[in-house]
């Protein structure tokens, strides 16, 4: 029944990630969303190293707080979002907090009940990317190729929707063209 | 280690993410709280990994990495989406896009000046 320095560690970075998710879906400034929600993932990933899962971890930092943050970010600045505090940012909250609190405590209450206080032996050394390698090129190597079919699907996905002149009707191209560059000006 | 902890918190993530996406506006915030729920799906998946004996190892550490690359894929075609909308209507709010709208009402926004410029060619007819 002990807490030990792991227990502390896990409890402490949790709280992190918690508090900034709070903030994340609470904040009225946009840009400072996108800040928590750095906080947040970096509490993440300091879970994963403190869970043993060290290549998952660096993967989450590269991956995920350098471009998929950066790419929000971008979105928020491309979108011309107010910097400052706006209030017409949530709809009335009810429906939210009573699906999200429900999905939230009813999930937590699952896994405490199957879990209770069981300890379990950390792991004594971390996993490298030298067992990952092998076990997604031994076992899972069919998911990795449809993984980067569906990159290569995603990527031009996003390059036909943000050009506006692939898919559009004939007569609607120039038309389309001739607005855009009007409000460029 | 006390496996419940991270358990418990994954559940309090996907739960933010749940409120998040159901309260927020703007598509932008939505995304990032879908961020919010898949992260949480991985620190589910880390945790099994490194607490649960299983017959393939750290088969739950490289479904995180699955997942983390959807989450890239996702955020790219989604922002694309976003940036489509924004020239479309000016604005990113989820709750002004009617869905049974036809192209030809969104891209004439300002229709007097596409009018004006449109009226000498063929391109006119066709509206």
């Amino acid at each position: 029944m002990g807490i030990e320095p792991v227990d502390v560690l896990l409890a402490g970075l949790g709280a992190i990630a918690l508090g900034a998710g709070v903030l994340v879906v609470s904040t009225r400034h946009i840009v400072r969303a996108g800040l928590w929600l750095v906080v947040t993932l970096g509490a993440t990933a300091g879970l994963y190293l403190v869970l043993t899962a060290e290549l998952v971890a660096w993967v989450q930092v590269l991956l995920y707080v350098g471009a998929v943050v950066v790419l929000l970010l971008f979105a928020v600045m491309l979108t011309r979002a107010p910097i400052g505090a706006s209030d017409d940012l949530d709809r009335p909250r009810w429906a939210g907090l009573l699906i999200g609190g429900g999905a939230g405590l009813g999930l937590a209450a699952l896994l405490v009940d199957a879990y209770r206080w069981s300890r379990v032996e950390s792991p004594r050394t971390g996993t490298g990317a030298e067992q990952i390698g092998a076990e997604v090129f031994r076992t899972w190597v069919l998911p990795f190729e449809v993984l980067s079919v569906l990159l290569l699907a995603a990527l031009i996905g996003a390059i036909v929707i943000s050009r506006p002149d692939i898919g559009s009707r004939p007569d609607n191209r120039s038309e389309i063209g001739r607005q855009e560059s009007r409000r460029e000006s | 280690m006390h496996p419940v902890i991270p358990y418990v918190v994954a559940a309090g993530l996907f739960g933010l993410g749940c409120y998040g996406v159901l309260v927020r506006r703007n598509a932008v915030l939505l995304l990032m709280a879908v961020e919010l729920m898949l992260n949480a799906v991985n620190l589910v998946f880390v945790t099994a990994d490194t607490t649960v004996r299983a017959a393939l190892p750290h088969s739950g550490q490289v479904f995180a990495l699955f997942v983390i690359v959807l989450a890239a894929a996702e955020v790219g075609v989604g922002l694309a989406i976003v940036l489509q909308l924004y020239r479309l209507r000016r604005s990113v709010v989820v709750d002004e896009v009617l869905l049974d709208e036809k192209i030809d009402d969104v891209a004439g926004l300002d229709n007097d000046e596409t009018a004006r410029h449109a009226a000498p060619g063929p391109t006119g007819a066709a509206r």
